[in-house]
């Protein structure tokens, strides 16, 4: 059931997407043509300050959100061509997530919060729990498996949450302000297994954060500002007392 | 996901016992209510039912329900076998005496006369006795549920401590003796009088005397006749009323439908039942969906069709709607089962759970649509909003 995509040499290829969101009679302009590419392997960081757009533009690349105009390509698949259901599929199969809030089902073991894209995927609830089990070791969450996510810190459930983000093997990892719910050092701790995993193959990885301290983990810096993407850049270089 | 949906409804349980609790009230009260209706509606018509024998029930015209004695000449038997189709006809005495017990104690009771000769609209279940012992001289068969209750002697005449009424112990109606010589079984009557048994001619006896002493008469038709064709005819002929003892339960049940306030007070109690399951169960589900959605945002954003988060509400609604439906059943059937007999008019018949079921799928349907309402139109995109 895999979708297969055309081979490709960008993960991510964005051109003039625009986004408009219309309510009653007020208009409201969320991306003004954004161009963007992210290579496989690579790990984009997506900053700017509130509304500059950048959370309309992962929505976009994830296929969750679908743009007024401009081209895009995630490996080689248009996901605004695929029919609803059809892109329900592509994110199952191709996108993996990680949210700002984890949001993590609070009545479920972490395992099956990790299973639930394989289950999803049509794996048997049984299988699903043991890749979810190997996923967890991934992140540094070996013998948790039975746990209820209300007994983990906040950083061990977002690395629940990464763990459910690549128990699917995705092509295309999406966190959205993932160490934003974190103190410092935890959201360093989670960022670099984000920038581990999310380079991992030919998967890329687009972050979409505020947190200037996680920002040497990146390939590179996309600055946003007004729907537009402003500037591209290298990472800071890492300052050793941090 | 099929049991990752049952978790996360069994997994918030102050809630889900909610939910369940909800809709066992609400069915509880439900068909409680409707139990007691029916069983006291089935009381009203209860000798009906008792007496399998006649084909056909004559009565005044202008008798409403079957204890709105309207007694009829003595000539109505006579009358009555000479319509075409009548294979027999026999009088019914049925009226209210005073009844005198051996320590002095009276007690209004129903008192039935059947046949003399045929002994047609004798009682069906004889517990002690046999129905032929009414031919015996002054005999009669009481209703065991009175023999213990309103015929209770406190001083029995032979000296002991107080007892119930057995056979052979007499009675007095009109200053005449009356021996017992059975006990049946009958169904107990809407306003719970006792129930005496006789033969017509002791009852007439017993009754003070008045010009017209019939109060029915009772009828048998072939087999195969045409039961109807047959009452339309003895109606032509003699003026009053025929019916077969489903119209006769029929019209009774009617009479209580329409002239007493019953059914509103029983139904007043069976819809509050309905909007508690309504504002409990109802709106405690819709919650649950709601406070869910994220849950089913980050499904739907992973990769979770339209058709999976459907199927997850539903198997959420159902398994509420079949645990809280069945409790409630359960509970309304326990409370049937341990009532003694006779206390209590209770008579779930198969509508009842029926009824209930519908309401329960009525609510969990309504509250599931209004939840999978805000589950479809959730926007996968709304996961990345933060709190």
């Amino acid at each position: 059931m895999m979708t297969t995509a055309p081979p490709t040499s960008m993960a991510i290829s964005a051109r003039g997407v625009e986004k408009a969101y219309v309510t009653g009679d007020t208009k409201v302009t969320a991306l003004r043509g954004a161009n963007l590419e992210v290579k496989p392997g690579e790990i984009v960081m997506l900053v700017g300050p509130s509304g500059c757009g950048k959370t309309s533009l992962i929505s976009i690349l994830a296929g969750l959100l679908a743009r007024d105009g401009g081209d895009l390509e995630v490996f080689g698949q248009d996901p605004q061509a695929l029919s609803n259901e059809a892109r329900t599929t592509w994110r199952r199969e191709h996108i993996g997530f990680v949210f700002q809030q984890f949001n993590l089902i609070p009545t479920l073991t972490i395992a099956e919060n990790v299973a639930i894209p394989l289950v999803l995927h049509g794996v048997s609830r049984r299988d699903a729990c043991e890749r979810a089990v190997l996923a967890l070791a991934e992140v540094g969450l070996e013998g948790r498996q039975a746990s209820r996510p209300n007994l983990l810190s906040g950083g061990q459930q977002q690395r629940v949450a990464i763990a459910r983000a690549l128990v699917n093997e995705p092509k295309l990892l999406v966190c959205d302000e993932p160490t934003s719910a974190l103190d410092g050092q935890t959201g360093q701790r989670i960022m670099e297994i984000v920038a581990r995993v999310g380079r991992y193959g030919d998967r890329a990885g687009v972050v979409v954060t505020h947190d200037e301290r996680i920002f040497h983990l990146a390939d590179r810096i996309v600055h946003m500002d007004d729907g537009r993407i402003d500037r591209i850049g290298p990472p800071p270089r890492r300052n050793h007392h941090d | 996901m099929p049991i990752f949906a049952l978790k996360m409804l069994f997994g918030d349980s102050a809630r889900f016992y909610g939910m369940l609790l909800g809709l066992a009230f609400s069915t509880l009260l439900i068909s409680q209510q409707a139990s007691i209706f029916v069983g006291l509606m089935t009381r009203t018509f209860g000798f009906v039912t008792d007496t399998p024998q006649p084909d056909l029930w004559i009565a005044d015209p202008l008798q409403r329900f079957l204890d709105d004695n309207k007694p009829l000449r003595s000539t109505a038997v006579q009358r009555v076998r000479s319509s075409p189709g009548v294979d027999w006809a026999v009088p019914l005495y049925k009226g209210l005496l005073t009844v005198a017990l051996a320590d002095g104690k009276r007690q209004m009771a129903q008192v039935i006369g059947v046949d003399d000769a045929t002994l047609i609209g004798g009682p069906g279940v004889m517990l002690e006795g046999s129905l032929s012992d009414l031919r015996k001289p002054d005999a009669i068969i009481v209703d065991v549920r009175a023999t213990e209750r309103e015929f209770r002697m406190q001083n029995p005449p032979d000296g002991g401590p107080p007892r119930g009424l057995r056979v052979g112990d007499t009675l007095e109606m009109n200053d005449r003796r009356a021996e017992v010589v059975g006990i049946c079984k009958a169904t107990q009557t809407f306003q719970s009088q006792p129930v005496i048994y006789t033969t017509y001619n002791r009852a007439v006896e017993f009754a003070p005397r008045e010009r017209r002493m019939v109060t029915m008469v009772l009828v048998g038709v072939g087999d195969s006749a045409d039961r109807a064709e047959i009452a339309a005819g003895i109606t032509e002929r003699t003026g009053l009323a025929a019916y077969t003892g489903p119209e006769f339960a029929a019209k009774t049940v009617g009479y209580w439908m329409a002239e007493t306030g019953i059914p509103i007070n029983f139904g007043t109690a069976i819809v509050l039942g309905f909007f508690v399951g309504v504002a409990v169960a109802g709106q405690m589900f819709y919650n649950f969906v709601l406070d869910n959605l994220k849950s089913f945002g980050a499904m739907k954003a992973m990769g979770a069709s339209r058709r999976t988060l459907f199927g997850m509400v539903v198997l959420q609604a159902a398994t509420v709607a079949v645990l809280g439906f069945g409790i409630g059943i359960g509970a309304t059937s326990a409370f049937g089962i341990s009532l003694p007999e006779g206390r209590l008019a209770f008579r779930m018949i198969w509508q009842i759970p029926v009824g209930a079921a519908i309401s329960v799928i009525v609510i969990c349907s309504a509250s599931a649509a209004l939840g999978l309402w805000r589950v479809m139109r959730l926007d996968p995109a709304d996961v990345f909003k933060g709190e």
